[in-house]
């Protein structure tokens, strides 16, 4: 059943200002791991890129395609993990990049969701021929909503293919 | 809740100029519409237009003059005019309100508020084409004898194709004779020719012409059961005393959208779609030729319509998009997919509804923005 389709977003201005001035944006130069979540089809996709040294994030960037909520969780996670051991950035859960943000409208939670999903994608590849301890075998529950979203793809789309 | 807005509002700042284009979704009333409202609300005409003294009959003399003078525009009779709420109960009541039963048809870009009532009555969804107009043959196939109401809109509200009204109520009728046409106005009025000989329902709304909100008319030369229940006034179709002050501002807002240059709309409409198409990879929603005078819509790609809202709003340009991010299932406009745009190509769809107050100089700064908004957001995306 269709609904009505317009809906509040008193975004924070934490959310306004990094999407007016995102940190860590763009590609990254010979990056060690890069992994993508999401699709163009839902309307967002998160491209993450990191530089790992001694098991420290040493540096990591982001690219956003998605609503200024997309772009600026993609951009607090980035910001929240550099720095920090592999096994600590792998820990940072969907709710801590909305705290970072003042909070998220609920409509909007997917956004921190999917970026997380996109590090964790990342953290997995690269640790792809060797698994630490504390990687979970399991895909976590931001990985699957990644996943989740992606295959919508196929039941949104129906075949429809974009032109340009 | 309302402090969260105030920090939005008070991070964002207020931009040093500012172009208001998001008429469709909300009308900027200008200061002689706002003016001519003001005398009804304590000066006179506060009263009930259907209770026998001064005041009611001051409302009741403006209430009749509002209906004199929409239907002198539609060819019509004054009282056939019937005043609700809003654009959205007229639809309401147009679709719900029909007495007898059988076969609802609409067209699969109408408002909500046509298809939502409509599909309660499992109405069946007329295809249009890559531009939105209406298949006419198609259309001659769905009627039939169990036919009771056809809708179509005029002007689509989002994409500005001006539907081929008089074609539509002749194929309907040819088919079956009494099958109702339900004409969906509200976006065509003041912009394109309207003449209820090709109607036998017709939507208006004030804020779509510049009015206030909270007045809306329902044209109808057929009788209707009032879906809503509670004590009839002046009209008999809708109850709830009418909102004397907001028909007196669509009063005059509709006075004044009469009397608007639509060539120069067009002028103006025209150069803005040039410029915008001159981005790279931009494209044109809805028709270049039968558009409406008033209707930009295009789909930048690559880019989230959201955040091209956002962007722009922090520019001083306040248009709206037809992205899933502004839907709460996330799914994007009903319009766009029907004309056959991907996920992708509706999410980056961007609304401009321009009126007479959008000067050549607002026509300039808006299309040296647009260009720099999209480019930064591309510069973000990873596709």
């Amino acid at each position: 059943m269709l609904m009505s389709t317009r809906v509040p977003l008193p975004y924070t201005p934490k959310v306004l200002e990094l999407f007016r001035n995102p940190r860590n944006l763009g590609k990254m130069e010979s990056p060690d791991v890069v992994s993508q979540a999401g699709s163009p089809a839902c309307g967002d996709v998160i491209t993450i890129y990191l530089k790992i040294r001694c098991g420290i994030v040493v540096e990591a960037k982001f690219e956003s395609y998605g609503c200024a909520a997309n772009i600026a969780a993609a951009s607090a996670l980035t910001e929240m993990i550099k720095g920090k051991k592999v096994e600590e950035a792998w820990s940072v859960e969907w709710k801590d990049v909305a705290d970072e943000l003042g909070g998220l409208p609920a409509i909007k939670r997917h956004c921190s969701i999917l970026a997380v999903g996109a590090l964790r994608r990342a953290i997995r590849s690269y640790y792809k021929d060797e698994k630490p301890e504390w990687l979970p075998s399991e895909l976590t529950l931001a990985e699957r909503q990644a996943l989740e979203e992606e295959e919508l793809i196929d039941r949104l789309y129906g075949g429809r293919v974009a032109r340009t | 809740m309302s402090g969260r807005v105030r920090e939005l509002l008070k991070s964002h700042g207020t931009p040093p100029r500012e172009v208001y284009l998001d008429n469709e979704n909300s009308g900027w009333v200008p200061p002689e519409v706002v003016e001519a409202t003001l005398p009804y609300f304590n000066v006179k005409g506060y009263g009930h237009p259907s209770i026998t003294n001064k005041p009611g009959w001051e409302a009741l003399e403006l209430i009749l003059e509002f209906k004199e003078l929409l239907s002198s525009v539609i060819n019509g009779e004054p009282e056939n005019v019937h005043i609700t709420h809003s654009g959205t109960e007229a639809n309401n009541l147009a679709i719900l309100g029909v007495k007898r039963r059988g076969k609802v048809i609409v067209s699969d870009v109408e408002h909500y508020s046509v298809l939502l009532p409509a599909l309660t009555l499992d109405a069946v969804r007329a295809p249009v084409d890559e531009q939105g107009f209406i298949d006419l043959d198609v259309l001659s196939q769905l009627v039939d004898s169990e036919t009771v109401l056809v809708s179509v809109q005029a002007v689509n509200h989002e994409i500005g194709t001006i539907q081929p009204v008089k074609e539509v109520y002749e194929v309907v009728k040819d088919r079956n004779p009494d099958a109702l046409v339900h004409v969906d106005a509200c976006d065509a009025l003041g912009r394109v020719e309207l003449n209820s000989d090709y109607a036998d329902l017709m939507t208006f709304s004030s804020h779509k012409v510049l009015g206030p909100k909270g007045a809306g008319a329902l044209y109808t030369k057929v009788k209707l059961e009032p879906p809503l229940k509670g004590a009839l006034s002046t009209e008999t179709l809708w109850p709830g005393v009418e909102n004397v002050p907001a028909v007196a501002g669509f009063k005059k807002a509709l006075e004044l959208y009469l009397e608007d240059d639509l060539e120069e709309l067009r002028r103006k409409r025209d150069k803005l779609i040039k410029g915008l198409l001159s981005i790279p990879d931009t494209l044109l929603n809805g028709p270049r030729d039968r558009r409406a005078p008033d209707n930009v819509n295009v789909s930048f790609l690559r880019v989230e319509g959201e955040a091209i809202t956002v962007e722009l709003s922090m520019r001083g340009i306040y248009v709206s998009s037809g992205s899933a991010c502004t839907s709460r299932l996330l799914e994007p406009s009903h319009v766009m997919l029907a004309i056959g745009r991907s996920y992708e190509e509706a999410h980056g769809s961007v609304m401009f509804k321009l009126t007479r107050y959008l000067t050549w100089e607002d026509v300039d700064y808006v299309l040296e923005q647009v260009p720099e908004a999209i480019e930064r957001l591309r510069n973000i995306s990873p596709l």
